[in-house]
């Protein structure tokens, strides 16, 4: 409880660098709003048009006056307006977000339902054909990229069936499960594919490291059966690098991902971050960024919960 | 009568054709009920892959059983050749009928596990019981490998016990279903020797208790001479020598029980001391090194913010001086403070106090008078450095190029230490064990030290490599009149190379002086326990007792300063410290 505090006492400083970081990298690229609103059509503003509209969006000031009114905002849960949207970032990030959460587990779900049954099938069928088998498919899952599998499953469901995924407005779960399950299914598992893949190896590798351990052949010298070996031995042992992996893949995918989202047409974080990246809307991509890096940090300190919990030889706050 | 287990010609072999890489070549044996049988070998000889082999745990390492027989008396009576049976039918033997214990306790229990869990397994296992009679079980286990508070013990995970009480939990484990056979792989090579007595005691009992057989396996023929029966030798896979305990240790046949038995290192209580190097000859010089008042605490904080509210005293208070051409041994168990001593006379760990002084007796000792050889000649090489990488990086590391003198250096060196002249342009791992803590000791004299810190320096070797090595080292010693600081577990080892000895007990010298006198007439109550845990081929069939004292925590509350030693000197070389 008290190391829980004292994590998520952290969490301000973190999101204090990330803040200044982005802040300062979304600057440093040439261009600014005006010109990203207006294009080449901001060249035919006059200086006092151009000065007028600096003024309006704030950006007339030095940074650091700017990083200190974009920060004061934010104390006071302000994160300011989008230019693209016109609306609060906050509204905008949070209406995009639970489809990329949805995503998110979905994909982890995909990627652990297949990735930890493969793993240690081909872990205890070790140097075996079928291991063989298990893992040439998870190099190909990892090596493809996510548009190939992507575009390659729209083809062969349209092509080979005759069925189109399910596009249109997107139903949030709440709204229709039906309809938001079939247009979320697809992207789903193009991303599962590939962080299924990466689930078998790793879980693969580390089942072969446990299996070799000492405390193995001590349950085995007791009569256990080969079933308790892999289940009730081994693999609570083998957890730990799943975990880590999963971890930082599921962060990854809470910060949107772009492509897949391309592929499929949703709204999700990525595009979005995407598309204020080019707009120059600093409000947005600073507001989304320090958002991600938030949910990123929750992350970590669930897999570090998760650690505590498969392993007691694991504390929390010691040093 | 029929023997309980009957091994015939059994053959072991691995990998991808077992009959042309076998590791174990006709092995014979009978065991009859209640009997202990010893088999005894180095590193290599088989004797693991045997007893793994008679309850076929051997399938998991990639080991084949290529021929031979293995009878085993079941429960009812009838015979079963284990080399025939099936994985089901193991499973249902292993633990039941056989039970095993490993080498090292601290891997051999699931991490994740209670202890009691991985208790009421066997229970579950082969006697159906389950929910609070399994838990029942499982504390009568324990109760009976004598694990003080048996119940609340239960609930604990292993990294929460020390390397003895893991130990005795894992035999709690094997005997949990009262199996006939007891297969004991080294089952104390890896403990104190203190605790390695506590481990004999137990087995001792609970082999009176049950009548069971054991196969005990063994390197250390000492060891032996208190539980076995029968001694088998084994050597590259067969069975040199087998024989009854008396007669194979005062008639051994076999050239190579003989050697087992006399060139290797076993404690003889003071009387295997060396006559070289008395202290008196080398009045009026100035010691090699002067260690005075040492005290290395590592302060324990709750958190990075807060101040430290006590700390760990690894070592509080010592002083001793070592002269040139001189071995002082530092004994102990582990955790008492002896190689952080080592550590901090290197300056690898940071000294909260005291002081050091380092003669260097003539101008052609470097500036770095003080080295190093480390216990595991395996890790302490960089494996992918040439070996002559290896011994140059001491003079790169003190600024000096690496130049034709140097090399010449290396050349001398690897001959002084036994090496073939070719070996510089090679690898580390393409020498055994014992070259390459030869190496590690030809890297510690290219600087030309005057102190050389030998922290377990023999320990991982075999024990006929471990004679070998000692001879190099008392005979490197002689010719460069090196000073040694030899740390160490070991008291047989101890014996061969010490000129003094000082026995450290929680970060602390208890006593110290000459060799043969420490090691013969003991004065202090810690070093007469320690001398007299240590197996010896003297004392046969010896019990040894029963005790749970453990090392008191060295965690004192901030500020805490031990009280002032008082000495008590017996002879012109012997002090001990004043109990109270």
């Amino acid at each position: 409880m008290n190391y829980l505090l004292r994590r998520l006492a952290t969490f301000p400083l973190v999101l204090l660098g990330v803040s200044v970081l982005v802040f300062v990298a979304i600057r440093m690229v040439p261009g600014d709003s005006i010109t990203a609103m207006l294009g080449t059509e901001a060249g035919l503003l006059t200086p006092a048009q151009r000065d007028a509209l600096a003024a309006y969006f704030g950006i007339d000031q030095p940074w650091f006056v700017q990083y200190w009114r974009w920060i004061g905002g934010i104390l006071r849960g302000n994160f300011g307006i989008s230019v693209t949207y016109g609306r609060p970032v906050l509204d905008v990030v949070l209406e995009r977000f639970p489809l990329t959460l949805e995503l998110a587990v979905l994909s982890m779900i995909i990627a652990l339902a297949v990735g930890m049954p493969a793993g240690i099938y081909a872990a205890t069928h070790s140097e075996k054909p079928s291991d063989l088998g298990v893992r040439v498919i998870a190099m190909i899952g990892q090596s493809t990229p996510s548009f190939v599998l992507g575009l390659l499953i729209i083809y062969t469901l349209s092509a080979g069936f005759g069925v189109l995924p399910a596009m249109g407005e997107f139903a949030p779960l709440w709204q229709d499960p039906l309809r938001n399950l079939s247009q979320l299914i697809l992207p789903a598992v193009t991303l599962g594919f590939a962080f299924a893949a990466s689930v078998t190896r790793i879980a693969r590798s580390a089942m072969l490291d446990v299996l070799s351990d000492d405390y193995v052949r001590t349950a085995r010298s007791k009569g256990a059966s080969a079933r308790s070996v892999i289940w009730r031995h081994a693999l609570p042992n083998a957890l730990i690098p799943v975990v880590t992996l999963s971890g930082i893949e599921f962060g990854y995918l809470l910060g949107g991902a772009v492509i897949v989202e391309q592929i499929y047409a949703l709204p999700g974080l990525g595009r979005m971050v995407l598309d204020a990246i080019l707009q120059r809307d600093y409000a947005l991509v600073q507001g989304s960024v320090l958002f991600i890096a938030f949910n990123f940090m929750i992350v970590n300190l669930l897999v570090d919960l998760a650690y505590v919990a498969l392993d007691p030889r694991i504390r929390l706050g010691e040093q | 009568m029929i023997p309980l287990l009957s091994v015939s010609g059994l053959r072991v072999g691995f990998g991808r054709d077992p009959r042309a890489n076998e590791v174990v070549r006709g092995i014979s044996f009978d065991l009859a009920d209640g009997e202990t049988l010893a088999i005894v070998g180095e590193s290599g000889s088989g004797k693991s892959v045997t007893a793994l082999s008679i309850n076929r745990l051997i399938d998991f390492s990639g080991g084949r059983i290529t021929g031979g027989s293995m009878k085993l008396k079941r429960a009812d009576g009838s015979l079963f050749d284990l080399t025939k049976a099936s994985e089901p039918q193991m499973t249902g033997i292993r633990g039941a009928e056989i039970g095993m214990i490993f080498q090292e306790p601290m891997t051999s229990l699931n991490p994740v596990l209670t202890i009691g869990a991985q208790i009421e397994e066997s229970f579950r296992l082969h006697r159906g019981l389950t929910g609070r009679q399994a838990t029942s079980a499982a504390k009568d286990a324990l109760d009976r490998v004598r694990i003080p508070d048996a119940a609340r013990r239960l609930k604990y995970t292993p990294n929460q016990l020390s390397g003895g009480m893991l130990q005795r939990v894992m035999i709690a484990i094997a005997l949990a279903c009262n199996p006939r056979l007891l297969i004991a792989d080294e089952p104390t090579t890896a403990l104190d020797v203190t605790v390695q007595a506590q481990i004999m005691a137990l087995l001792g009992e609970l082999k009176r208790e049950t009548g069971m057989s054991v196969i005990f396996i063994t390197h250390d023929i000492g060891l032996v001479a208190g539980i076995a029966d029968k001694v088998m030798v084994m050597q590259n896979g067969q069975a040199v020598e087998q024989g009854e305990l008396n007669q194979l240790l005062d008639r051994p046949g076999h050239p190579y029980t003989r050697h087992l038995l006399r060139d290797v290192p076993h404690f003889a209580n003071g009387r295997a001391t060396r006559a070289d190097g008395k202290r008196d000859e080398n009045a009026g010089m100035n010691p090699a090194l002067k260690v005075d008042g040492l005290v290395v605490r590592f302060p324990l904080k709750s958190n990075v913010f807060s101040r430290a509210t006590g700390a760990v005293h690894a070592v509080d208070g010592i002083d001793f001086d070592l002269m040139p051409g001189e071995t002082l041994a530092i004994v102990g168990e582990s955790g008492s403070g002896k190689s952080t001593t080592a550590k901090a006379v290197l300056g690898l760990v940071r000294s909260t106090r005291g002081s050091f002084s380092i003669e260097t007796n003539s101008a052609a000792r470097s500036a770095r008078p003080v080295q190093m050889v480390f216990q595991n000649p395996y890790a302490s090489l960089n494996p992918r450095l040439t070996i002559e990488s290896i011994l140059a990086e001491p003079v790169i590391a003190t600024g000096g190029r690496v130049d034709a003198g140097t090399k010449a250096a290396m050349a001398s060196l690897l001959e002084r230490v036994g090496l073939p002249a070719n070996s510089l342009q090679r690898y580390p791992h393409e020498f055994s064990g014992g070259q390459r803590q030869r190496l590690c000791i030809a890297r510690a004299l290219m600087l030309n030290p005057s102190v050389v810190v030998l922290d377990e320096a023999v320990s991982a070797l075999d024990v006929s490599v471990q004679a070998k090595v000692l001879e190099l080292l008392v005979d490197l010693q002689r010719e460069f009149g090196l000073a040694y600081l030899f740390i160490s577990h070991d008291m047989a080892v101890v014996e061969r190379i010490a000129h003094r000895i000082a026995v450290i007990y929680a970060g602390q010298i208890v006593e110290i002086g000459k060799a043969a006198s420490v090691l013969s007439q003991p004065r202090h109550s810690y070093t007469k326990k320690l001398i007299a845990a240590v197996p010896t081929i003297d004392r046969r069939r010896e019990r040894f007792e029963l005790d749970t004292r453990q090392m008191p925590s060295l965690v004192r509350p901030q500020g805490f300063e031990p009280a002032p030693a008082r000495w008590e000197a017996f002879g012109e070389d012997h002090m001990v410290r004043v109990e109270g």
